[in-house]
């Protein structure tokens, strides 16, 4: 099931050979999109943000865990001092209520953690995905088979769920982020593995991999050498759809207080925080909120962008044939290798 | 061994087989940790007795497939606990005693279903509707201003984090325009009403989102269909524009659809705990997350399990569904 999906999701999961048409003409299509290109402005900018983040600090004057008591209004429940959460020359965008730490530098280091996490456990998510895939297409019947069950089962779970439940037995002293990247990254890698699986078993059969094989190549070789370089295209358009969905999951995980844990800034945990102020401090939920929507909404846009460009006739192609599916799955080939 | 039956056969036997190891999985991970599993279990807060009671309820000294024997038993023939003054017999489907109330996970679990149950089953009928709709209007309207618009609104929905959504629409309805009061879950059987009223904001927040990923899909799926053959065949033939879309297109285009929403089960479930936890629905995933936070691991392994269970019953009756609605499909 999840398999036409997937598949839908993948573009050159057929026969067509990605990759050959080269990373200029990628850039130019990519280029011709307005909005992607749009995007792929703002994403540069966020990371950009994300890696200078304590020069601007340092720019500002300020740092994210600082506490500044005289900033706030005790006698008010801890509301910020001054109009507009407290904005002024020395804290752009105000303060927190409560503990009076300066909200920019918090939210340009949790621009760090967000975009850090979501491309690390991305990372995570496509080498586990790429290993288990291509083992899975050129084992031999029982690893193959095996390691499509396992594929299946971690498809199925649900990663929300299993993460929460994950992050609960580790102890706290493991550094949060780093936890959290690997939890989302061992957990969602199942569509990854099926899209390689697939595309391998194509690519498998293809004259130039079996013209290598005559020429005596290991399976090593073959797969580093001739298949690699054709499971680019499908991998880097999954990939790019992974790193928002990634972010959201930190953000939910943090939102729930499970994930990244203060004193280290994190979008999803300021907003938790902001819940109870926005009357009082509404910018204080405003920044964490848009800043998520604008980093996602940009890193989607940009992944359907990659979609195209990688492949112009994905776009209409979102459905294939169940009978295709499975003539790809059950592959040409198969056991001739190895 | 084709045919519908063996297909439904073999369906049911994989989803029994992907139980089971997730069963497997779970208890492995949460069990066999390394490290003082009884330690983790208690809590932090443990005495070293509490420590050493909790060791000999989990059978510590066994190994592990044993244990593991043990809690499969324990789900499908209950079991007896020793509570430390009294025994307490924990009969069928018994996932274990909470460390936190010793309560019966099973019977906690049952107590929160139907909270979680009425949000995500509502919510689903609201993206179905929302979704699909919006999908075959933009389809039918390609090209014009309001397909752009529309493409630009599931755009944006699709990349809104549910509790960014359900935080907005908390406080503007509820908080500034005081449309209505902030939600409280009331039982369905007590009064259904309040019932739905209560469940209204929560019911949005979790299908805005799905809701747009599911116009893009019907969307996407509706203008391939209508490029197909058959579509031409009917326009031939003089057959509407409305019933077109609305019957011949609307057929071809609604298995992936059904796909999805299975596939999105998960998903959706996810979106559940955080909607819970937003608008306090005291549910399965608020449960879970306060199971979570406590460290309570039974209540957390046994919902997860119940979750998984749900989430791959959803996947198997998608399977079926998706051959039913759309007979092309291979029963492989």
């Amino acid at each position: 099931m999840s398999e036409a999906l997937v598949a839908s999701q993948a573009p050159g999961t057929d026969t067509s050979v990605p990759g050959a048409s080269g990373a200029h003409s990628f850039w130019r299509r990519l280029r011709a999109q307005r909005a992607a290109l749009v995007a792929a402005v703002v994403v540069a900018l966020l990371v950009l943000v994300a890696l200078v983040a304590p020069l601007l600090t340092a720019l500002e004057g300020q740092d994210p865990t600082t506490y500044h008591p005289s900033l706030i209004d005790s006698a008010r429940g801890g509301v910020p001092v001054g109009s507009f959460g407290g904005m002024s020359a020395h804290h752009w965008l105000g303060v927190e209520p409560q503990t009076g730490r300066d909200l920019f530098a918090r939210l340009v280091y949790g621009a760090r953690v967000s975009l850090g996490v979501a491309l690390a456990a991305t990372v995570v998510q496509v080498v586990i995905g790429i290993t288990i895939g291509v083992a899975s297409a050129l084992g031999s019947r029982w690893v193959d088979q095996l390691l499509s069950r396992v594929t299946d089962i971690i498809v199925a779970m649900p990663l929300m769920i299993m993460s929460l439940a994950l992050l609960a037995i580790v102890p706290s002293s493991f550094p949060r982020p780093v936890l959290v990247t690997l939890v989302i990254g061992l957990i969602a890698w199942g569509n990854i593995a099926k899209i390689v699986r697939a595309q391998t078993l194509t690519l498998k059969g293809l004259d130039y991999v079996s013209a290598a094989r005559l020429s005596g190549w290991g399976t090593w070789r073959i797969a580093r050498r001739e298949l690699l370089p054709g499971l680019a295209a499908p991998v880097i358009t999954y990939a790019a759809l992974l790193v928002p969905i990634n972010i959201s999951v930190e953000a939910a995980l943090s939102f729930l207080g499970v994930g990244v844990k203060p004193p280290t800034p994190s979008w999803g945990q300021m907003l938790t925080a902001a819940d109870v102020w926005y009357q009082a401090a509404p910018q204080y939920l405003l920044f964490p909120a848009g800043a998520l929507f604008v980093t996602v909404l940009a890193l989607t846009v940009l992944g359907d962008g990659v979609r195209t460009a990688l492949d112009p006739r994905a776009a209409s192609r979102l459905r294939v044939g169940a009978g295709r599916r499975r003539g790809a799955g059950s592959g040409p080939g198969k056991g001739a290798d190895a | 061994m084709s045919g519908f039956g063996g297909f439904v056969l073999r369906r049911g036997v994989g989803a029994v087989i992907t139980l089971f190891a997730i069963s497997v999985i779970i208890y492995v991970v949460f069990y066999a940790t390394p490290g003082n599993v009884a330690q983790i279990t208690c809590g932090p807060r443990c005495s070293p007795e509490q420590v050493h009671q909790v060791a000999q309820q989990l059978r510590l000294d066994d190994p592990l497939y044993l244990r593991y024997w043990h809690f499969l038993e324990g789900i499908l023939v209950g079991q007896d606990y020793s509570t430390g003054t009294a025994v307490q017999h924990c009969s069928a489907p018994c996932l274990g005693l909470s460390y936190q109330s010793d309560q019966q996970v099973t019977e906690l679990i049952l107590a929160k279903l139907p909270v979680s149950l009425s949000l995500v089953l509502g919510a689903m009928v609201l993206w179905l509707v929302l979704g699909v709709g919006t999908g075959m209007l933009s389809a039918w309207r390609r090209g014009r201003l309001s397909e752009r618009v529309l493409t630009g609104i599931t755009l944006a929905g699709t990349a809104t984090p549910v509790f960014v959504i359900g935080l907005v629409l908390m406080i503007v309805v509820c908080g500034e325009l005081h449309l209505l009061p902030f939600p409280q879950y009331v039982a369905f059987t007590d009064d259904p009403e309040q019932w739905a009223w209560n469940l209204l904001l929560p019911w949005l927040s979790l299908a805005l989102i799905e809701a747009a990923t599911f116009a893009r899909l019907t969307r996407a799926s509706m203008l391939e269909t209508l490029a197909e053959d058959h579509i031409r065949t009917f326009r031939a033939y003089g057959v509407g524009e409305r019933s077109v879309i609305g019957r011949h297109a609307l057929r071809g285009a609604l298995a992936p659809v059904i796909a999805l929403n299975a596939n999105n089960f998960g998903s959706a479930v996810g979106g559940a705990v955080l909607t819970e936890t937003l608008f306090g629905l005291p549910g399965i995933g608020q449960e879970l997350v306060h199971a979570v936070a406590v460290v309570d691991l039974p209540v957390v392994v046994g919902m997860v399990l119940v979750i998984g269970f749900f989430v791959v019953i959803a996947n198997a009756v998608a399977d079926l569904m998706y051959a039913v609605a759309d007979r092309r499909v291979v029963l492989a």
